[in-house]
């Protein structure tokens, strides 16, 4: 191991003022910091001491509890694939099958943020934020299977750039950048990122009777038009492949969608593992699935049509909600700073969530739309709960 | 009218080497210094010695000259052997050879009756020549205060609650009469109250039962419970325009000795804490002392950081260095400069965090569990991230992100309306130790203080 120190070293001064790649140093710097945690001590006035944890252990604490996402991802891709062509195979060929699918567009996303990142830190000379390491991992989780890699380079890019670095880069952006990265490509190819592009079929033939419809979009097709019957009577008579639809498959996720998103249950984990580590605000991921649940039953009570008459909590299972629930949401950076901004903004996020699956056509997820509406908004509910603490202290002054 | 008030908020650092209750000989360092530096406010010293004069404890040593009533004495008897200056011929350090025996400057003294009819101005003009006065601090800023002014109340908080603080009620124990002799000088300088704030969880020291001119108030929760601003903040918030003071028991202590007694008396039992102190213990000492006689002998391992004061707030100082004068202890903890292979990762319960981000386990070992930090940062300075943390630790109605933010862009008004007043660096020490993106907290509190009092 001292080998590799030895090395670092020195490399090192290359890197220093008035090395001769001076310019690099937060490359060298970034990837010094991922082998070895810095030497450098508190300074002299101050605290003496710093609490163990860091930015890295931050993010990557957020990566660990997306990898059951990621994982079930894999499988449902390789399982859906062959229920739509008809195989029967084992677990193994199925993951293995969706790997082979899901990692080359994890790879594309990080290698695509990371040059931006890397070069934006040259350019600008500020360190590499870690905050990418998220990003990255969440662009990919978001994306259909079918994507196609360029596609998936491009959102990431513009993520990157418009998303995040032109505000001055990580900590000053103001949507959630893998939100930007996902909007963007289904604005500019809606070809690739709407439609029949939720199950991975390659050149296999599909069994007779096939659809690639999600439960979102049969939840739409049942609940706006008057003739066929419920929603939950759509989902259930939607059988080409028999109970793709029933609650229990629902809430596993073991439907088409995009890669990472489809399962409740695996969002739950990791929404676990965020509460629990402290890392995700529990205040908002609770507050989401309130406003949800008061707008979904809000809409029951006033139903005109079916879809307004679904039980709301099939919101919470169907389409992407439990994922941008606990991982988009929840983004620090994006969502309201103050404590009972967090409550506003969740609650907020999950009704207008619902409202826009249930009276927008032209979207059948509304997760995404209303939480990068929300980031809009996020600075003026922090405003105003800002102002009520100068207010209280100012009455006080005056009483 | 005595209320108990507990703050929900907070975090104690808990860690090895506190000081046990026994008390080592009395040291005489061979020299001893008063720096400028040690008061925020101080920007024109102007010296009223040379090197080679003979000073006696409370023979005056400078005094600001933005303040020119305020006199900055010796703390002990001797010779001015240095007169230390840095850059810009700025003024470091006042070094004083020190006698083998202290000799005090003779001052006015006042017995208990005469102290009742005492006047104000004769108080005032006794405390700001004979050196204490400095130990009387004004909030907002945090400096020294004007003897011109008249504060709404005088704030006293009777515990320390910062990792490895001394125990004034153990270390203050003799000091009784002059405790209470300098709360009844405070009480004649304000028409408001003089508070003290004890610790609702200790025991009653022997040294709070029974005092007069004061009123008692009870704090129950963890750090920062201790600092006199978080207790303000609860008893009655500074306002924009507000003035009040506080005193630390030291402080007290000292400021009755002056007046009963007429003698500038700076001799304190302080901490020696930390983990690479050997015994930890009490020692005495006169302030200013050169630490490096204090702790000889007693240092475990050779590669340490001096701290004067305690790990949150102090500063780091040399082994051939001085004690700041508003410093009651000596930390001693290990140096931090050494890499970590994937240090960023690695779980770990040895390391202390307040939060629980994979690996960081230290929250499994229950809150008696005492810790070896050494000064490494843990981590490179980031972009602001986390939310929700800071307030998590500020048991005030302060919204300590933004206000940073605020004094990071210089908005005066935004500073103000966000309560800067009510802030000094202690009260968002933690903010600092949490710190994912491991900012420099407190100075950047002391840079808003500065933009806010001089512009």
């Amino acid at each position: 191991m001292k080998v590799i120190r030895d090395f670092l070293d020195k490399q090192k001064e290359h890197f220093e003022k008035g090395g001769k790649w001076e310019k690099f140093y937060y490359i060298y710097e970034a990837h010094e910091t991922l082998l070895y945690s810095p030497k450098s001590t508190a300074s002299a006035k101050g605290v003496q001491i710093r609490d163990a944890i860091d930015l890295k252990r931050l993010m990557m604490t957020v990566i660990i509890a997306m990898v059951p996402c990621l994982l079930f991802g894999m499988w449902n891709v390789g399982y859906q694939h062959h229920i739509a062509t008809g195989q029967a195979v084992t677990f193994l060929e199925q993951f293995l099958l969706g790997a082979q699918v899901v990692l080359p567009v994890v790879i594309v996303s990080y290698a695509t943020g990371l040059s931006i990142e890397f070069t934006f830190a040259t350019i600008r000379r500020h360190p590499v934020n870690e905050g990418f390491l998220v990003t990255g991992m969440l662009i990919p989780l978001i994306m259909p299977p079918t994507v196609p890699l360029w596609q998936v380079a491009m959102g990431t890019a513009f993520g990157v750039i418009i998303g995040k670095e032109v505000f001055g880069g990580t900590g000053m952006n103001i949507l959630n950048v893998a939100l930007t990265a996902r909007a963007f490509l289904y604005f500019a190819y809606p070809g690739e990122l709407s439609g029949d592009v939720w199950t991975y079929i390659g050149d296999a033939s599909v069994v007779e009777g096939y659809s690639g419809a999600t439960a979102l979009a049969v939840a739409q097709e049942f609940g706006t038009s008057t003739a066929n019957g419920s929603v939950l009577e759509g989902l259930a008579s939607y059988n080409w492949s028999a109970g793709l639809f029933n609650v229990q498959n629902l809430t596993l996720g073991i439907i088409p969608g995009s890669i990472g998103e489809t399962s409740a249950v695996m969002a739950l984990v990791g929404a676990i593992i965020l509460i629990v580590t402290g890392v995700g605000s529990w205040q908002i991921m609770l507050s989401v699935v309130v406003g949800a649940l008061a707008a979904g039953g809000l809409l029951n009570v006033l139903a005109v049509n079916d879809y307004m008459a679904m039980p709301a909590y099939y919101h919470i299972i169907i389409g992407g909600f439990a994922f941008g629930t606990v991982f988009m949401a929840t983004d620090p950076v994006s969502a309201a700073h103050t404590e009972r901004g967090k409550w506003i903004y969740g609650f907020l996020v999950g009704a207008i969530t619902v409202i826009i699956r249930v009276f927008n056509p032209a979207y059948p997820e509304g997760i995404m739309m209303a939480i990068l509406l929300m980031n809009v908004f996020a600075p003026l509910i922090d405003h105003y709960v800002i102002e009520g603490n100068k207010k209280r202290r100012l009455k006080r002054a005056t009483v | 009218m005595s209320k108990t008030i507990k703050l929900k908020k907070g975090f104690d650092i808990n860690l090895k080497g506190k000081a046990e209750k026994m008390i080592g000989d009395t040291v005489i360092a061979e020299t001893y210094a008063l720096k400028p530096t040690d008061f925020p406010s101080i920007t024109r010293p102007k010296l009223l010695v040379k090197e080679g004069d003979n000073v006696k404890a409370g023979t005056p040593v400078f005094f600001d000259k933005m303040m020119e009533d305020v006199y900055y004495c010796s703390p002990v008897s001797g010779e001015i052997a240095e007169i230390k200056r840095g850059a810009k011929r700025k003024l470091l350090e006042v070094v004083i050879l020190a006698d083998k025996q202290v000799e005090f400057e003779s001052l006015k003294k006042w017995d208990n009756s005469s102290l009742k009819q005492a006047e104000k101005k004769d108080l005032i003009e006794a405390l700001t020549k004979g050196g204490v006065w400095p130990h009387i601090i004004q909030r907002p800023y945090g400096i020294v205060a004007n003897p011109e002014d008249e504060p709404l109340n005088i704030y006293i908080s009777g515990f320390d609650s910062h990792p490895l603080a001394p125990d004034y009620g153990f270390a203050l124990k003799d000091d009784k009469e002059s405790f209470q002799a300098g709360l009844s000088v405070l009480a004649k300088l304000t028409a408001g109250k003089v508070h003290l704030n004890l610790n609702a969880d200790g025991e009653v020291s022997q040294l709070y039962q029974g005092l007069n001119d004061v009123e008692i108030n009870h704090f129950q929760g963890a750090h920062p419970v201790g600092n006199v601003g978080v207790q303000i903040h609860h008893l009655k918030p500074i306002n924009k325009g507000d003035i009040v003071w506080t005193v630390s028991p030291i402080g007290v202590v000292e400021i009755g000795r002056l007046i009963s007694q007429g003698q500038y008396n700076t001799e304190k039992l302080i901490s020696v804490a930390g983990s690479e102190v050997k015994s930890p213990k009490y020692m005495k000492i006169y302030a200013g002392t050169a630490i490096k006689k204090v702790v000889e002998g007693n240092i475990e391992g050779d590669h340490v950081r001096y701290i004067s004061g305690n790990p949150l707030t102090g500063e780091k100082i040399a082994l051939e260095g001085y004690l700041g004068f508003y410093h009651n202890q000596i930390s001693v903890i290990p140096e931090g400069d050494y890499h970590e292979m994937f240090g960023w990762i690695l779980p770990s319960a040895k390391k202390l965090s307040f939060q629980r981000a994979f690996g960081l386990l230290s929250f499994l070992n229950g809150k008696n569990k005492e810790y070896e930090l050494d000064t490494n940062t843990r981590g490179e300075k980031r972009a602001f991230v986390q939310t929700g943390v800071f307030e998590k630790v500020t048991p005030m109605d302060i919204l300590p992100v933004h206000l940073l933010k605020a004094i990071m862009a210089e908005d005066y008004d935004e500073m103000e309306a966000l309560g800067i007043y009510e802030v000094i660096e202690e009260d968002l020490a933690l903010c600092e130790f949490v710190d994912v993106s491991k900012h420099d907290v407190q100075k950047i509190v002391r840079e808003g203080l500065d933009l806010i009092r001089i512009g």
